[in-house]
């Protein structure tokens, strides 16, 4: 098995912050992965992204041209990444910010509306979570408890009282997949 | 210990903490400046010496001088900031004394970018700086080996008493792997014997790069010449993966070569007899090596991230025996795995061809 997720929004998104929680978590269930940010010369406001790569043997490259499940963030990522998914992959898109209908039809699309989630949660820099959730519930690279536990043991120390609203983030975008009919 | 997860540029840093390092000086430069960062906090908790100097010209004199007393002593900084300190490197590597330098090379020439890049193999493999030696290079493909690399640094600078480079680039810098830390390494208190430390109740030592007479600057470049002689007989390291049974054999380094590896990797799965070699020394090149495949090898594919500066040590080992191909990529863009097996594919290809014809005849 291996998985390649790219994860794209603009800056302040959490978007580098997801791939490393699901980067840790991988790392706890003993798979072999990689993180690696885009770091040129972003421009603030402007689109940022990180790919992880899980595995279940030695990772050669850490970055791929076409990533099996890409998460979007917002308008600029889904313009430049559903184009390249692989085929039968995946795209996970936030909903509430991204109003373009997708061109795809060899790959699956799963809209979620994690900015508006994350509103009903009371702290927009949820969404990620959110968009975390729903990306496990329609993949299972790992499980939500795996996540959890990956939570617990990486949200920093002054952000701990935000792990319950947190772990209320990541079943939210979760429920959000299994409670809803998939085409 | 067990695995953290680790930022290159921080595993680095903290790998050379661990290894007893006394003192750094460096001064900022992307992709290296959580090296710093991370030394800036650590190396003061620890009452150890951090400075920022005001420039690379600056710390690498810094360095020199630091060296000189017998301390583990490094500084860092990536492509441009190298091409600074070239003077200075010089220097120390004709007053025999050791170094760690880490380069996370960028994009160039001139001010480039901040893009992973192998473009300063030649820069740190030819002699980072007037004078004839080369330094040792280390290129590390993993957060892992950039841990492993950097303690080694040490052992292998304080041992040859030489200049020790950790070639990374800004890909290994900047991605995060699980990788192991080792223990804390006692501060080696004990200064050697050539060290300037004071000289109570001894002779004075004297550490210098001059000899205004010719015959003598010979005579300490032949001193030289024997060293790097035993550190080309006894140090090129190198990783084989595939090589029993192949007929292409590809040859990378650093990320280039890590990335090589899946391209090798789906090339085998595709039935290809295709190996690879990954050189963890660019001085000392693996030549010995690579010279004893050629003859069990139709060609060789070179990856880098440059124009191709190591081909040059592919083609002195290979001696013009067989063919010896070439895919890069350079100005900071990083090449994909499907690229390098299409490269794969077609240098196949055309030694399927070559075979062939030669059965024919």
């Amino acid at each position: 098995m291996q998985e390649q997720i790219l994860f794209a929004g603009f800056g302040g998104q959490g978007v580098m912050f997801v791939g490393q929680l699901l980067a840790y978590a991988a790392m706890d269930a003993n798979y072999e992965v990689t993180w690696i940010p885009s770091y040129g010369p972003e421009m603030r406001g402007g689109t940022a992204h990180c790919t992880v790569v899980m595995s279940d043997k030695p990772i050669g490259s850490p970055i791929v041209s076409y990533p099996g499940i890409a998460v979007a963030f917002n308008n600029p990522s889904f313009e430049k990444y559903e184009p390249i998914v692989a085929t039968n992959g995946l795209l996970v898109y936030n909903s509430s910010l991204i109003d373009q209908k997708p061109q795809r039809t060899d790959i699956q699309m799963l809209a979620v509306p994690a900015t508006d989630i994350a509103d009903e949660l009371g702290n927009l820099r949820l969404t990620n979570i959110v968009m975390l959730g729903a990306l496990l519930a329609a993949r299972p690279l790992l499980t939500l408890d795996q996540l959890r536990h990956a939570l617990e043991g990486h949200i920093p120390s002054h952000r701990r009282n935000l792990l319950d609203l947190n772990l209320q983030a990541l079943e939210r975008g979760a429920a959000l997949v299994l409670h809803t009919p998939q085409m | 210990m067990a695995k953290e997860m680790l930022k290159g540029n921080v595993a680095i840093a903290e790998a050379a903490v661990r290894a007893g390092l006394q003192a750094y000086f460096g001064y900022p430069i992307t992709p290296q400046t959580e090296l710093l960062e991370h030394l800036s906090k650590r190396m003061v908790e620890l009452g150890r010496v951090f400075l920022q100097a005001e420039s690379e010209v600056a710390a690498i004199n810094m360095v020199y001088g630091a060296a000189c007393t017998g301390v583990r002593v490094m500084t860092s900084s990536s492509s441009p900031g190298i091409s600074l300190m070239q003077e200075g490197l010089s220097y120390i590597a004709g007053s025999d004394i050791p170094t760690v330098l880490i380069d996370v090379m960028r994009g160039g020439p001139g001010l480039g970018n901040i893009l992973p890049s192998q473009g300063d193999y030649f820069q740190v493999t030819r002699s980072a700086g007037h004078g004839d030696y080369h330094p040792i290079v280390l290129a590390p493909a993993s957060v892992q080996e950039a841990i492993d690399f950097t303690v080694l640094a040490f052992d292998l600078a304080e041992y040859y008493r030489h200049i020790v480079i950790v070639a990374a680039d800004g890909q290994i810098g900047q991605m995060m792997e699980p990788a192991e830390l080792p223990e804390m390494r006692p501060v080696n208190e004990k200064r050697p014997e050539w060290a300037l430390t004071g000289a109570i109740d001894r002779d004075p030592n004297i550490i210098t790069s001059i000899y205004l007479e010719g015959h003598e600057m010979e005579a300490y470049n032949l001193k030289v010449q024997a060293k790097l002689k035993e550190v080309k007989k006894s140090e090129a390291r190198w990783v084989e993966h595939w090589t029993e049974d192949m007929d292409l054999l590809v040859v990378g380094y650093g990320t280039a070569g890590r990335i090589a590896y899946s391209a090798v990797e789906e090339a085998r799965e595709r039935g290809m007899k295709v190996g690879l070699l990954r050189p963890q020394t660019l001085w000392p090149f693996p030549e010995k090596r690579l010279s004893e495949l050629t003859d069990e090898i139709e060609a060789v594919l070179v990856v880098e991230m440059n124009a191709g500066q190591m081909l040059e040590d592919v083609r002195l080992a290979v001696s013009g025996q067989i063919p010896v191909g070439f895919y890069g990529r350079m100005g900071g863009v990083v090449p994909m795995p499907d690229e390098i097996l299409d490269a794969i594919d077609t240098h196949y290809k055309r030694l399927a061809i070559r075979l062939r014809d030669k059965e024919r005849v």
